[in-house]
């Protein structure tokens, strides 16, 4: 075994998230995708540093895990505000925009 | 006199990590049985969490796979990403995910229901797709790499901690400052967001104009008299008395006015001092 299998991990990690994105309706389950993306993509930066044997790597995560958690805190913000305006989490029923 | 504990804890202290003079890095079968247990165990979370139709139990999938990948950083070489991992995101954003599903979108589940016609295979077969192209290319690709391995940076100057600092306050100095801005951002947006105007509700009412309503009203201002105030008696028959001797009509109870007086006659002898006194024997029984 070498560090390689964790990029295989990361990589099916980061597929699934990607369906889950496209398919689930919830806006928050969509939000948990993206956020498993995030860390997916997070696994493969540190195993980069590991190969590299430098810790850029592992720096770049920790920005990453930074930016997730702010963007998080705004994301769910905005679904609770657009969840009291129409009374819906869903993201099929934003479509004023639609026509 | 000096403790032997506190002697072992100094030399602790005083201890270095010694440099490891390890060049190439190696997977010990350990780390491999490791990742075997947790790299499925992370896999098996994201596609519950893909596959739940309630958004609790996605979420708790997910929590899931954040630990196992939060392990998998440490085993990683990694520890303080590892614990950063379990803390900041299965702690605090999956436990926020949580109280906003509660308050939000939990009964909210997913409509069956396919808004554009096939977009769920459609979806599928790209993910799967990507990923076969991801893991196709990865997997040959980076077969003969030679992981370097972070025993230099993880045991000299500090550990991985101490180098992790380093490395953000020079060479990633400016993204760190950037990084408050971006915090500060953040927070300023989401109270923004999160804040519910008074527009539905009218406004309290202020003690003052309270006041002034109730005198603008014409009504009676102050309390209503209670009933039985006065020294003899504290009982609801008995009517507060005015500064003139006369009965506060206001203080009367309007259940005992309108019941008949004979059924209240002893009541009101007692009041009056004629009827019924206490008796000191009585409570002796019948030798008095």
């Amino acid at each position: 075994m070498t560090p390689t299998y964790y990029l295989l991990l990361s990589a099916l990690l980061f597929s699934i998230g990607a369906v889950g994105v496209l398919v689930r309706r919830n806006a928050i389950v969509v939000f948990m995708c993206v956020e498993l993306m995030l860390n997916a993509v997070n696994l493969s930066l540190v195993t980069f540093a590991r190969i590299n044997g430098s810790l850029d790597g592992q720096v770049m995560a920790f920005f990453v895990m930074v930016v997730a958690a702010a963007e998080v805190v705004v994301g769910l913000a905005i679904i609770m505000s657009i969840f009291r305006t129409r009374r819906s989490a869903s993201v099929d029923d934003s479509n004023l925009l639609k026509y | 006199m000096s403790l032997p504990a506190v002697d072992v804890l100094s030399q602790f202290l005083a201890q270095q990590p010694e440099p490891v003079q390890r060049v190439v890095d190696t997977v010990t079968t350990g780390e491999a049985i490791a990742f075997w247990v947790l790299g499925p165990l992370a896999l098996a979370g994201a596609l519950g969490m893909l596959f739940a139709r309630n958004a609790v139990h996605s979420a708790l999938w997910l929590v899931v796979t954040m630990l196992s990948l939060g392990v998998l950083y440490m085993i990683q070489q990694a520890p303080f990403l590892g614990f950063v991992q379990i803390i900041v995101y299965t702690g605090a954003i999956m436990m926020l995910f949580l109280f906003v599903l509660m308050m939000v979108g939990r009964d909210s589940s997913d409509s069956v229901v396919e808004v554009i016609r096939g977009q769920r295979l459609a979806a599928a077969l790209l993910g799967i797709g990507f990923a076969v192209l991801m893991v196709g290319s990865v997997g040959r690709a980076l077969t003969s790499v030679q992981s370097k391995g972070l025993a230099e940076a993880n045991t000299t100057n500090g550990g991985n901690v101490g180098n992790i600092g380093t490395k953000l306050f020079t060479d990633y100095l400016f993204a760190f400052e950037l990084t408050s801005a971006l915090l500060i951002t953040a927070a300023l947006g989401a109270m923004i967001l999160a804040f519910v105007g008074r527009d539905g509700k009218p406004a309290r009412k202020t003690q003052k104009e309270l006041v002034e309503e109730r005198f603008q009203e014409g009504k009676r201002v102050g309390s209503i008299p209670g009933p039985g105030v006065f020294a003899t008696a504290n009982s609801v028959a008995t009517p507060a008395l005015l500064p003139d001797g006369s009965v506060s009509e206001e203080s009367l109870f309007e259940v005992i006015e309108a019941t008949d007086s004979s059924t209240l006659s002893d009541d009101l002898a007692e009041v009056a001092g004629t009827g019924h006194q206490p008796d000191s024997h009585a409570l002796k029984g019948s030798e008095s």
